[in-house]
């Protein structure tokens, strides 16, 4: 795919989408009677007007930073990891382990062992969908619906039966131990001599999703494994061809998605509720795959989407406070626009650039396209995955 | 057990197994011709929503109903808008639309209502009512047949009967039908289909919007039938489990019927029992919420016969020039 500049694929169609999405928000908020540019305001001015506001943004972000890299590294090889949602959820149940075995005496040693714990059970959870659909060929889409279901459950008859903190009515666990507390944004600002709000939940873990966006980049583009994936996710007859095993690179991807999804239980769990709670992840699963949608798959991409899916989430709490006939559900119509017209309807945007700068080729999406149905029988192969 | 114990749960299971079924079959026709749809859930959320709140508003559950299809419809148009015409990825437009479905009815009817989503307590002619089938009453104190005619046969609304109808119909349908011959077809290997001169396009538009009725319907029921009302989330993964169920019936219609059947009675069972003991172990309720998930996945596994969708499930089709 020579034709197109890349500016126009990484940057140009997504805004374009991202403002289609904007558009038909605005109409619905429109319908219930409030002007949409006034709501815009407020969401910006909400989520960036002062540093609450950014503490908010930023942990929503870090969340998002996480299960959005998840799907984006499933992505590569054309896995859609679905799954999020659940793998979190029991990432966070790792990370509530660790924190509840010992009396961890300062969070530098608690920190390392509790994100080893949410990365492992986290991808202990990706594990069984991905061995199915690699040695058995069961589709991995609809494995990790069932599996955040299965999660769901898990999580429901742990806190209610087994870890509930004794003599209490609600299904959550004891507090961690003091030790476990991680540093919020208010303490490191502190450190450096600066100020910053006391009530917002962001934290270091902020610090660990930037380096995992690292870690995935150098994952993905500079080493061998990476580029096993991209090769197994562009065609996997020529990576079979190749030496590379469709089984291992499946398996190990979908286990490195499922670690980083796991992750968020570190900023959620650890950070923020610092107790484990029933739906700590609410939603952010799925966010992720927005996320990875608007991010092209790309580290830095999910990284800037992350950050503005925790605009949106910060702003969207703040206009349901000032505006209370735009309830918070505004944010879900807005995430469901936004994954409608950057991930199915990209096409609509893509085909009338792609006659503009193509002369004469075959249309064909020309983005990281999660496999849909058996991989072996592909009409229309998309486009190789191109940062 | 006894059969005063048995016929509730059966009856129970009839109805929590009529939005399954719609979903399913909404499924079935959708992804016989190649066209993945997890927006189910969605499809069955929006068509509850406006079912419910036309029928508060009008007072008559058939325009409710129709409002319901209509809904359903414009998010099965959307589906095929992106998945067929733009040839989108068919995945990710039914997740968009389950997040719109969840997004918009909370959204317009707080507008409505202000009633925190919910819409008001329906009744009389805004709700279906149950039908006693005739000579219900007289037959009751046969032995055996009596009661179960009366109790679980009769006294249904009337959306029970058109999904087990439905089940006969799609049957009927897809083959013993050309259309549902080139269905299948399309679902399997388009490019034959294209070849012989039919339109892989129109026919896939038309199970789309077929599946986009049969959602609706299974959405009415859902807020019309079995509740009195539309409550936030009220599909409540209903939607999945109908895609569960669908693997589960590997793509048919009596399986299908069959497979929704299972999930509906673990459903009432999970509704009549608070606490199931199997050989004196304590059966957690969760564990017989995530039971049809559970089922799924061994199904998909293949360890219990193998499941093979429709060959071109997914793919979009791009005609040759």
């Amino acid at each position: 795919m020579e034709k197109m500049p890349k500016w126009v694929d990484v940057a140009l169609i997504p805004l374009i989408n991202l403002f289609l999405a904007l558009v038909v928000s605005g109409l619905v908020v429109l319908y219930i009677g409030e002007s949409p540019l006034e709501a815009i305001a407020i969401m910006v001015n909400g989520a960036v007007g002062s540093t609450y506001g950014w503490g908010y943004t930023l942990y929503y972000a870090t969340n998002f930073i996480f299960t959005g890299l998840a799907v984006a590294v499933a992505f590569q090889a054309r896995l859609f990891n679905i799954g999020g949602e659940g793998q979190a959820a029991i990432g966070g149940l790792g990370v509530a382990l660790v924190c509840l075995a010992l009396p961890w005496p300062h969070w530098t040693l608690a920190l390392p062992f509790a994100v080893a714990g949410g990365a492992l059970f986290g991808a202990a959870w990706a594990f069984i969908p991905a061995y199915l659909q690699a040695k058995r060929g069961s589709h991995i889409v609809i494995t990790t619906i069932m599996f955040n279901f299965i999660a769901s459950a898990v999580l429901v008859y742990l806190l209610v039966n087994v870890m509930k903190k004794k003599g209490s009515m609600a299904p959550e666990t004891a507090r961690f131990p003091e030790g476990t507390f991680l540093p919020s944004a208010y303490d490191m600002a502190g450190w450096i001599g600066l100020t910053f709000s006391r009530s917002a939940p962001l934290n270091i873990t902020f610090f660990i999703a930037v380096l995992c966006c690292i870690g995935v980049y150098i994952l993905i583009w500079r080493t061998r494994l990476g580029y096993q994936i991209r090769a197994f996710g562009q065609s996997e007859p020529a990576a079979l061809y190749a030496g590379i095993s469709p089984v291992k690179t499946t398996v190990i991807c979908m286990l490195i998605s499922g670690g980083l999804a796991g992750l968020m239980g570190v900023n959620a769990v650890m950070g923020e509720a610092e107790r484990l709670v029933i739906d700590s992840v609410q939603g952010a699963g799925f966010v992720g795959i927005a996320v990875a949608l608007m991010g092209r798959s790309h580290p830095m991409g999910v990284f800037l989407a992350g950050l503005l899916f925790g605009m949106l989430y910060q702003g969207g709490g703040e206009l349901e406070f000032e505006k209370p006939a735009v309830s918070r559900e505004m944010i879900l119509v807005i995430q469901a626009l936004v994954i409608l017209f950057t991930g199915a309807l990209d096409n609509m945007v893509r085909m009338p650039f792609e006659r503009l700068f193509g002369r004469r080729k075959p249309k064909s999406p020309s983005k990281p396209q999660p496999p849909a149905g058996d991989k072996t029988h592909k009409a229309a192969e998309p486009e190789p995955v191109k940062p | 057990m006894e059969m005063s114990t048995i016929l509730p749960i059966l009856d129970g299971t009839l109805r929590s197994a009529t939005p399954l079924l719609f979903a399913c079959l909404a499924g079935l026709f959708s992804e016989r011709s190649g066209i993945i749809d997890i927006g189910l859930e969605g499809k069955l959320l929006i068509a509850a929503f406006f079912s419910a709140s036309v029928a508060a508003m009008s007072g008559s559950v058939w325009i409710g109903a129709l409002a319901g299809i209509g809904a359903s419809l414009c998010l099965s148009l959307i589906h095929g808008v992106a998945s067929i015409t733009f040839r989108g990825n068919q995945l990710i437009s039914g997740v968009a639309l389950n997040f719109l479905a969840s997004g918009l009815t909370v959204i317009v009817g707080e507008n409505w209502f202000k009633l925190g989503g919910r819409t008001p307590q329906l009744g009389g002619a805004s709700r279906f009512q149950e039908i006693t089938l005739p000579f219900a009453d007289a037959l009751r104190d046969v032995p055996v047949f009596g009661p179960i005619y009366a109790e679980l046969i009769s006294g249904h609304t009337i959306l029970v009967y058109v999904g087990l109808l439905a089940v006969a119909l799609t049957w009927w349908v897809l083959f013993r039908t050309r259309f549902g011959l080139r269905l299948r077809a399309v679902g399997e290997n388009p490019e034959s289909v294209d070849t012989a001169g039919i339109s892989v396009v129109r026919l896939r538009y038309t199970a789309v919007l077929i599946a986009g009725v049969l959602c609706g319907l299974g959405g009415a029921y859902l807020a019309t039938g079995l509740a009195a009302g539309f409550v936030k989330e009220m599909s409540a993964g209903r939607g999945f489990i109908a895609l569960a169920a669908l693997i589960f019936a590997k793509w048919r219609p009596w399986y299908a019927l069959m497979a929704c059947l299972l999930f509906g009675f673990l459903d009432a069972v999970g509704n009549r029992f608070q606490r199931i003991e199997v050989f004196d172990v304590v059966v957690p309720t969760q564990f017989m919420q995530a039971l049809p998930y559970i089922l799924t996945v061994v199904i998909l596994a293949g360890f219990v016969g193998k499941a093979i969708p429709p060959r071109a499930g997914g793919t979009p089709y791009v005609k040759e020039r």
